[in-house]
């Protein structure tokens, strides 16, 4: 549907009031409030969190149903991605050179990401910055030919996408069980729950990321050599 | 010390994990997971019903750091009545869907939307709110398309598309509230809120998307080929519950959150588009070839009539008037939420046995499948709102109240609606019952009818509605 | 507060929600889909500007983790989101439509069925 003259004309015009409102609210957001918001509580609270990287903190125990349900999110887009159809034939296999450079460059993604997850509950890291370098190794493995992105075959890329969620609810629900309460962590033992919830997490990310660049349900055949 | 809160969520969630890792056992996994998911709603809500409300602070922290859920009335209500719904649909697909291949791609993604459905309406905290109608819109928008057709899958993507607009919408009207008040949990925003440009922001945004996300006239755009083209137990879930949970989170803002800031006019224009929902719903139902088109076309008159309520409610004082408003938009809200499941499978199962779901060649259908022509009859009574179906009782106090606001036009609206609703249902149950081939047009002799149409449509709607009046009459000669 | 925090946010704010401003435009004004999701990612980035400039407390205080958070979870809905999208459009791009499941196929009339 070809926008008419005056309609081209009438959204800007009425999307620069709409934001010449939102600009007005969020001067006035800024300026009406002192400035500390949560950030005073959260930071307080930290060192009982089990991490010292406040974001993890947050992301992982203060927000942990938040991040839950946003790895359900990702295996939810990967469910219905998969059920559009087949992936797409696979790249043809590389040459020589990037044959040879992905062979420095995936282990390093590799190593990288396991370094990111573990020092994520210290510094800026942290299953999802982990996860988005495995799910990049992926990409570079299935942009240079390989079948799945050198992900298994179907039943274990099922386990691996559904294991973060996996964990993290267990433990959730193993913590219900016992009396603290869904999700809250003792704090003697919460460093290690969190990376243990992490490192589920990691796996799956990656995983899910490279399955979803795929485009749909992974092949069974091999492709045949050209 | 077990959590109903968090268990209504933790286990459909738990079961749809579980039927990713084993697809051979998704049937199983997935009614034991309704059965169990079902329980604890049903838990939950008699608790509710007893007592206070329930209120859980997950991971220990208390709000404003933490995340909170909560059940209230209206919370409980809807979950008892989503939790059925579902159990019901779950039950459906175990047959609709047999052991094929689509059964492994429909369960995972059902239980998943079942989550996100418990979720959103337990939630208490502004970004999980987010979080929640994104997992709601992805997975009802990849179940939309199981069928596998090309039209399922522009449909699927149109309301995946437009629901991510309304969710993008949403999450900057929270943004703008944590810039201006710093928390994220609805009591204490809503605590914290004062009239000004931030709060008006924050309703326009967070109600408007929304509002795409509840297919108000004229945003419906989406719903009818959306609804239409899924699988039947799919059509089922998404008329019944998914539009629900976004109309409930309106309610949700416009009663507690924005309660201080919203206007008359502004209630007014929610109204006038509900008002536009119900006539232009009914008339495209009046006019749907197909079963399941009329049904979703149905289901854009039904949400209109919810958003009728809106000007009540807020011209409403608080106390008696405002309970019994509440009260009837919940009983429509919960009735058609049973009615539009049922009658969405039967459609399908009609849709099933026959092949295809064109009314015109509905005929005989009543013999052939008795039971699901009942189901259409029934729903249809609840529909149109014949007593003593909940929709009688809302749509009761709708108009009794609308008048009484000084308000009346709201009641032409709904009884306009109901005539229309009651014709497109009958039109649906005459070609059921009927073996010969139905007449072209629904008046064969203008003269004799149309007087005859107006006393039926005066004696089943107009003398009841007039009955205060006629008793101050009676009285006043006295 | 501090008028070189406040400047800070205020410019880095401004420019998300002009982000914001943009892709709506280009969301409702462009027809193909791959310019949709565009213009979403960049309503998305917007919102996520807001965020991380409301979390800005300064070169020297540490900032708001909340915000940060909040911008991370959405950055993987916004991702999800969009890969769903592109799996969807594949699907259209295809010529013929798959085999129709075990429920039945072909819808006859395309009444609102296509897009507008």
């Amino acid at each position: 549907m070809s926008s008419s003259n005056p309609q081209a004309l009438l959204i800007p015009l009425l999307l620069a009031a709409i934001g010449a409102l939102l600009f007005w609210a969020f001067w006035s957001g800024l300026t009406g409030h002192e400035g500390e918001r949560l950030a005073a509580l959260a930071l307080e609270r930290v060192p009982e969190s089990g991490a010292s990287n406040p974001v993890t903190s947050v992301l992982l125990n203060f927000r942990a149903y938040d991040t839950l349900l946003e790895l359900a999110v990702l295996l939810a887009a990967l469910l219905g991605i998969w059920s559009l159809g087949p992936a797409a034939a696979p790249y043809q296999p590389a040459a020589l050179l990037l044959d040879s450079l992905v062979g420095w460059v995936v282990p390093m993604l590799i190593i990288a990401g396991g370094y990111l997850l573990w020092i994520g509950g210290q510094a800026p890291g942290g299953a999802f910055q982990a996860g988005a370098l495995l799910g990049a190794a992926g990409v570079t493995l299935a942009l240079s030919g390989r079948p799945n992105a050198g992900l298994p075959g179907e039943a274990w890329l099922r386990v691996l996408a559904a294991l973060g969620t996996l964990v993290f609810a267990l433990v959730g629900l193993t913590l219900m069980g016992v009396g603290l309460g869904f999700l809250t962590y003792p704090p003697a033992l919460a460093k290690w729950l969190i990376l243990t919830i992490e490192t589920g997490a990691t796996l799956s990310i990656g995983a899910t990321l490279a399955a979803a660049f795929l485009g749909g349900r992974p092949r069974t055949t091999r492709p045949a050599e050209p | 010390m077990l959590d109903p809160l968090a268990l209504a969520v933790a286990l459909p969630l738990l079961g749809a994990l579980l039927v990713t890792m084993l697809p051979g056992w998704s049937r199983t996994l997935g009614m034991l997971t309704a059965l169990a998911t079902t329980g604890v709603a049903l838990w939950l809500t008699v608790t509710v019903w007893s007592g206070e409300g329930l209120r859980s602070d997950l991971g220990g922290w208390g709000v404003p750091l933490g995340i909170g859920l909560r059940a209230d009335g209206l919370a409980a209500a809807l979950v008892a009545m989503a939790n059925l719904v579902a159990l019901a649909i779950s039950i459906n697909a175990t047959g609709y869907f047999g052991a094929a291949e689509s059964s492994r791609k429909f369960w995972p993604l059902w239980l998943l939307l079942w989550t996100a459905l418990n979720g959103l309406f337990l939630a208490a905290d502004l970004f999980n709110l987010y979080v929640m109608l994104e997992l709601l819109g992805l997975s009802a928008a990849a179940l939309g398309a199981l069928t596998g057709t090309r039209e399922a899958a522009e449909a699927n993507l149109r309301y995946l598309l437009v629901g991510l607009l309304g969710s993008m919408t949403y999450l900057l009207g929270v943004a703008l509230l944590y810039t201006a008040y710093g928390v994220l949990d609805l009591e204490l925003v809503a605590e914290a809120l004062t009239p000004g440009p931030v709060a008006w922001s924050a309703l326009a945004l967070m109600v408007g998307g929304l509002l795409l996300k509840s297919a108000l006239f004229p945003l419906h755009f989406w719903l009818p080929p959306a609804h239409a083209n899924a699988p039947a137990p799919v059509s089922a879930a998404l008329s019944a519950l998914v539009v629900k949970a976004a109309i409930y989170l309106v309610l949700r803002l416009w009663l507690d959150l924005f309660d201080g800031i919203v206007t008359l006019p502004a209630a007014m224009l929610l109204g006038l588009l509900g008002a536009g929902a119900v006539l232009w719903g009914s008339w495209r139902a009046l006019r749907a070839e197909r079963l399941k088109l009329l049904a979703a076309y149905s289901t854009v008159a039904q949400i209109g009539y919810l958003f009728l309520f809106l000007p009540l409610l807020t011209a409403a004082p608080d106390g008696d008037t405002r309970e019994r408003l509440l009260t009837a938009l919940v009983l429509l809200a919960l009735t058609h939420g049973f009615a539009k499941a049922g009658f969405f499978l039967a459609a399908g199962l009609v849709q099933k046995s026959t092949g295809h779901d064109r009314i015109r060649e509905l005929g005989g259908a009543a013999q052939s499948l008795p039971a699901a022509t009942f189901t259409i009859g029934l729903a249809g009574v609840a529909l149109i709102g014949l007593p003593p179906s909940g929709t009688f009782f809302a749509k009761w106090i709708l108009v009794g109240q609308a008048i009484a606001l000084g308000q009346w036009w709201w009641a032409l609206v709904a009884m306009a609606g109901t005539l229309l609703a009651a014709a497109y249902v009958f039109r649906v149950l005459a070609r059921a019952f009927n073996r010969e081939p139905t007449p072209k047009c629904f008046l064969t002799d203008p003269r004799t009818e149309i007087p005859a149409l107006l006393l039926a449509a005066l004696s089943a709607l107009g003398v009841g509605l007039a009955a205060q009046p006629i008793a101050v009459l009676l009285g006043a000669g006295v | 507060m501090s008028h070189e925090i406040l400047l800070t946010q205020l410019l880095y704010g401004s420019a998300g929600l002009l982000f914001f401003l943009l892709g709506a435009w280009s969301f409702i004004s462009h027809e193909p889909l791959w310019r949709k999701l565009i213009a979403l990612n960049i309503m998305g980035a917007g919102v996520f500007h807001v965020l991380v400039a409301v979390a800005y407390r300064g070169l020297d205080t540490p900032p708001d983790p909340v915000p940060h958070a909040l911008v991370l979870t959405g950055i993987v809905v916004a991702v999800s989101a969009t890969a769903l999208a592109l799996a969807f459009g594949r699907r259209l791009d295809r010529e013929a439509p798959e085999h129709a499941s075990d429920a039945h196929g072909g819808v006859d009339d395309r009444e609102d069925g296509t897009h507008a």
